[in-house]
């Protein structure tokens, strides 16, 4: 058995946060009635002319620049040529010879991997490079039925986005967390909500594999319908073993189209490519080439903090840990909730701690998301300083999260009804030590005679005498000096 | 002067003194159209009742109030027929107005008629029409011209005051020039191609048939200017295109292209091009000799480009969405095969076919590119002789009308019938035909047309020299004697 070196490339088409369709007014809303949001443009009736999207142009400059694109002076839209019935034109206004976007790279990171690889990557902080970022239309969707198809012409023309990435991608886990950080910066630049499941990011994968030492790359296959960042991966660690068994078995592989079916975790043979599809890519009359000078300094301002840079200024501006800050930054609303609730937080790091754990497992356990927690940041914020002040213990605030969780009330008013608050006065907690060293005179013993932990268990005596308000820091270094 | 023989201006001089009333003016048109078009076949179909609504509410004081207007069948008026004279759009109906149309409609004209045409508006004698074939006023055996034959015919035969037709490589020009009308190509980016149903998106261009020079300016001044929904219409300044009609021709320079003075061209053509010429002399202008070099490549650049844009433009076509759809299919490809041979007449299968070809793998750069190429050396030939002068004088055809089924079976011929029409498309520049003259052939007389080039969005100047040379001849007077 040899061993194989495996190359990746990806193609993500990304659906663009248009209003309207690329090269109509029409609105782009997913799951309208079908072909409700049609005109004569997008349905490609005779006469109709393509307008330029401007919005759409500025998403994919504010892209490139997230990107490290270089942006030519000068961009063009070309027709490329097929017959397909959810093609209304019978050609697509793409992007040929001079796209939108040159080069540039997508930063992987560690927790952008699949959780049971992270600790064993080599290489978390690779960049992926890039070859172009284009704009084009999208088509419309096709549905088969028993006996006849159906075309919904509502997605025709929507702004669809090419991502291809250089093939650079070395294994499945790669390609898994170049997706995810790619959805990332889309989602942080605001340009795509990138769900696949919803089609909003389609990836198309290249892939070949070829003995160790050779130089010359292998055959490459294009495995398409994969639905989820995971699915991809599977898919891409399924095809490996197959032609590592193929190549193993001395068979040659052909270059082909596979189709990946999730269900049966499998790809299939869609189509044999013969020849170069020759879609006969002509600049498009209708439409006058795009200077792109104004369009960069218009979107130029409007580039966010980019997910690493945010990681790195959680980490040093609130004293997170790399791994919490890389959680945080993952999710963009988590991050922006963060920020909010640390903004005057005496302890940013508890903070990070309550989002990471109570608030996470809790809105898990709801299945509500972020954007609908009903604790405000700024409560939290308050609960967490209440708990730092020493003003409850943390047994209690656990308590009171879970009833500002079920009621979005101040932690205030809930420690106020519940009559929670912790007893930090001093001369209150020296009468309850006195008491708990007069009724245990063996634990005293004990801890007098070098059995340092049996404090403990005074201490624990103090706190239910208080029945849980004392202060159990308070209480301790009162014991512990009484005890001296 | 019959009702129906008057111009647009003094139709309008009517409507304004009330002598005649937009219905009575329709109602004279459709007399007209029923007694002659038999012989014509100058229309496809008109829908009078709509256009009858459309007169009794005409406002007779907005710049085109009460006018009839013929549309040539491949520009979208909601809710009429749009076959673009071809098979695979028959029984279709425009779900909407072109910018045009919309824009007639919004200096009163009435929208009424739509005329016969090439198949797709590709050809140069409207025979290449799937539905029939329009015949010349002036010698019913004889082509009316093309593409826009129809739209030629009706106004030369007094079936219609005015009407839009669409020029690509000389269809509105030339079928003026064998009519005996004006027509005028607008300089590309002038007027909205929206709604016009491409052939060769950049070389289309809307423009008018008119009985006089005047009433194409009143239609160009109605239908020019930028229009959102098409990005190649141009944001230039509109000026009123009848502003400068009547000024002499004082210190104007006309250049005479020795490239279009060639032998080739009929002697009794030749002939009355050379009298206007002396004619325009006589006015006050200057004629120059200049040298338009690449003009011997016009022909092939244009059947490069505009069959390549063809082929994309034409793929929509497919039985799909409208239009005609094969009976007979089992499976996607034998439906888009059968609906598109059963659809497409043989010229634009031709075409589409060329186009194809030019634009596959391998030939693209040694056809569409080097093509481009040499467009742009045909539009500086057009510039840097626009240094010089202020028009271009020349035949529009090199022929005046041939006769029917003459050249259906030899395609190169009847491509050399727009040799000189074909490379003001090229260039993006305007041009107008106008009557100068007849040649006499088997007894019966044939018109002759002169045309005029003119700079980019110069049209203004343009028609202000075709203006001064029609005022001084009786030309656009003639009419032909139908039946």
């Amino acid at each position: 058995m040899k061993n194989y070196l495996v190359t990746i490339g990806l193609e993500v088409h990304v659906q663009l946060k248009t209003r309207s369709k690329m090269f109509c007014g029409c609105p782009v809303e997913f799951g309208a009635q079908p072909n409700t949001h049609t005109c004569p443009v997008c349905l490609g009736m005779p006469g109709a002319l393509p307008v330029m999207n401007h919005q759409a142009l500025k998403m994919t400059a504010l892209t490139g620049l997230m990107l490290g694109c270089t942006i030519p002076p000068v961009c063009k839209f070309d027709r490329k040529h097929y017959f397909y019935p959810d093609m209304p034109k019978n050609y697509q206004i793409s992007q040929y010879d001079l796209p939108l976007c040159l080069g540039g790279g997508v930063p992987l990171h560690q927790l952008a991997f699949p959780k049971d690889v992270q600790k064993t990557v080599a290489n978390p902080d690779k960049v992926i490079p890039l070859t172009r970022i284009h704009l084009e239309e999208d088509v419309a969707k096709s549905t088969h039925f028993d006996a006849s198809s159906g075309i919904d012409f509502n997605r025709a023309g929507t702004p669809l986005m090419e991502i291809v990435s250089d093939p650079e991608i070395s294994s499945p886990e790669e390609a898994f967390a170049y997706l995810t950080s790619l959805k990332q910066i889309l989602i942080y630049g605001n340009v795509s909500d990138a769900d696949m499941e919803k089609g909003q990011m389609r990836c198309d994968c290249n892939i070949s594999l070829r003995p160790e030492g050779q130089t010359e790359l292998g055959t490459k296959i294009e495995i398409k319908n994969m639905n989820t960042i995971s699915g991809v991966r599977r898919a891409l660690a399924y095809e490996i073993e197959r032609q590592t068994a193929c190549l193993d078995r001395g068979e040659k592989l052909l270059q082909e189209t596979r189709r990946w079916d999730d269900a049966s975790g499998q790809t299939s043979l869609m189509r044999v490519k013969e020849s170069e599809a020759d879609y006969r890519y002509f600049p498009d009359p209708d439409l006058l080439p795009v200077k792109t000078e104004a369009i960069v300094a218009e979107v130029r301002p409007f580039v966010p903090e980019l997910p690493a840079t945010k990681r790195a200024r959680f980490a040093s501006q609130y004293g997170v840990s790399a791994y919490d800050a890389g959680v945080l930054a993952n999710d963009l609303p988590l991050a922006s909730y963060f920020e909010k609730a640390a903004a005057n937080a005496r302890n940013p790091k508890n903070v990070a701690n309550w989002i990471l754990n109570e608030l996470l497992s809790s809105l898990s356990n709801t299945e509500t998301g972020i954007e609908a927690c009903p604790i405000s940041p700024e409560h939290l914020d308050e609960l967490v300083n209440v708990i730092d002040e020493g003003k409850i213990s943390g047994k209690q605030g656990k308590e009171v999260f879970a009833e500002m969780f079920a009621t979005g009330k101040a932690p205030g008013v809930i420690i106020e009804e519940k009559g929670l608050k912790q007893e930090s006065d001093l001369g209150a907690i020296e009468a309850l030590c006195d008491q708990a060293i007069a009724a245990n005179p063996k634990a005293v013993a004990e801890y007098k005679s070098g059995k340092l932990a049996s404090i403990n268990f005074l201490k624990g005596q103090v706190m239910k005498l208080s029945q849980g308000k004392a202060n159990p820091a308070v209480a301790g270094e009162v014991l512990a000096k009484k005890l001296a | 002067m019959s009702l129906i023989s008057l111009s647009i201006s003094e139709l309008q001089a009517q409507f304004r003194s009330k002598a005649v009333s937009p219905v009575e003016a329709l109602e004279a048109l459709e007399a007209r159209i029923q007694a002659v078009d038999g012989e014509i076949a100058g229309y496809l179909n008109r829908d009078y009742a709509a256009a009858l609504k459309a007169a009794q509410n005409a406002d007779v004081n907005l710049p085109l109030g009460g006018v009839p207007i013929a549309i040539k069948d491949l520009i979208n008026v909601k809710g009429e027929s749009c076959t673009c004279a071809s098979k695979i759009l028959q029984g279709y109906r425009a779900p909407y107005d072109a910018t045009v149309i919309t824009r007639l409609k919004a200096a009163g004209a009435i929208p009424f008629g739509r005329t016969n045409m090439d198949e797709f508006a590709m050809g140069s004698s409207t025979e290449n029409s799937a539905f029939a074939i329009t015949r010349n006023p002036w010698d019913t055996d004889r082509i009316p011209g093309g593409s826009s034959g129809g739209s030629a015919a009706v106004v030369a035969a007094d079936e219609a005051f005015a009407s839009l037709g669409s020029d690509t490589g000389g269809s509105i020009r030339q079928p003026a020039a064998l009519c005996g009308c004006v027509g005028l190509k607008p300089s590309y980016g002038r007027v909205s191609r929206f709604g016009l149903v491409a052939f060769a998106s950049s070389l289309d261009q809307i423009g008018p048939f008119s009985k006089t020079v005047r009433d194409s300016a009143l239609i160009l001044n109605a239908i020019s200017g930028h229009d959102p929904m098409d990005s190649t219409c141009l944001n230039e300044p509109v000026p009123d295109f009848t502003a400068k009609l009547g000024r002499d021709l004082k210190g104007v320079r006309l250049g005479m292209p020795k490239e279009y003075f060639v032998s080739g061209t009929d002697p009794q053509v030749d002939q009355a091009v050379r009298a206007a010429i002396k004619q325009y002399e006589s006015l006050g202008a200057e004629i120059v000799e200049i040298s338009l070099p690449h003009t011997q490549h016009a022909v092939a650049v244009y059947y490069i480009i505009a069959t390549a844009e063809a082929s994309a433009n034409l793929a929509r076509f497919d039985g799909v969405r409208y239009g005609h759809r094969t009976a007979e299919a089992s499976n996607i490809l034998e439906h888009y095969g059968r609906t598109r041979e059963e659809g497409f007449g043989p010229e634009v299968k031709r075409r589409i076919i060329l186009g194809t070809y030019v634009l596959s793998s391998g030939y693209y750069d040694a056809y569409y590119l080097r093509a481009q190429k040499v467009r742009t050396l045909i539009r500086q030939d057009f510039a840097r002789a626009f240094e010089k002068v202020d028009a271009i004088i020349c035949p529009t055809s090199p022929e005046a009308a041939f006769k029917v089924g003459d050249r259906s079976e030899d395609p190169l011929r009847m491509y050399l019938a727009d040799i000189f029409t074909i490379a003001v498309n090229l260039a993006g520049i305007c041009g107008i035909s106008l009557p100068c003259g007849f040649a006499q052939v088997e007894g019966k007389p044939l018109p002759v047309g002169l045309q005029l080039i003119g700079k980019p969005f110069a049209e203004a100047e343009l028609l202000q020299i075709a203006h001064a040379y029609e005022q001084s001849t009786n030309w656009h007077k003639a009419r032909p004697v139908i039946g």
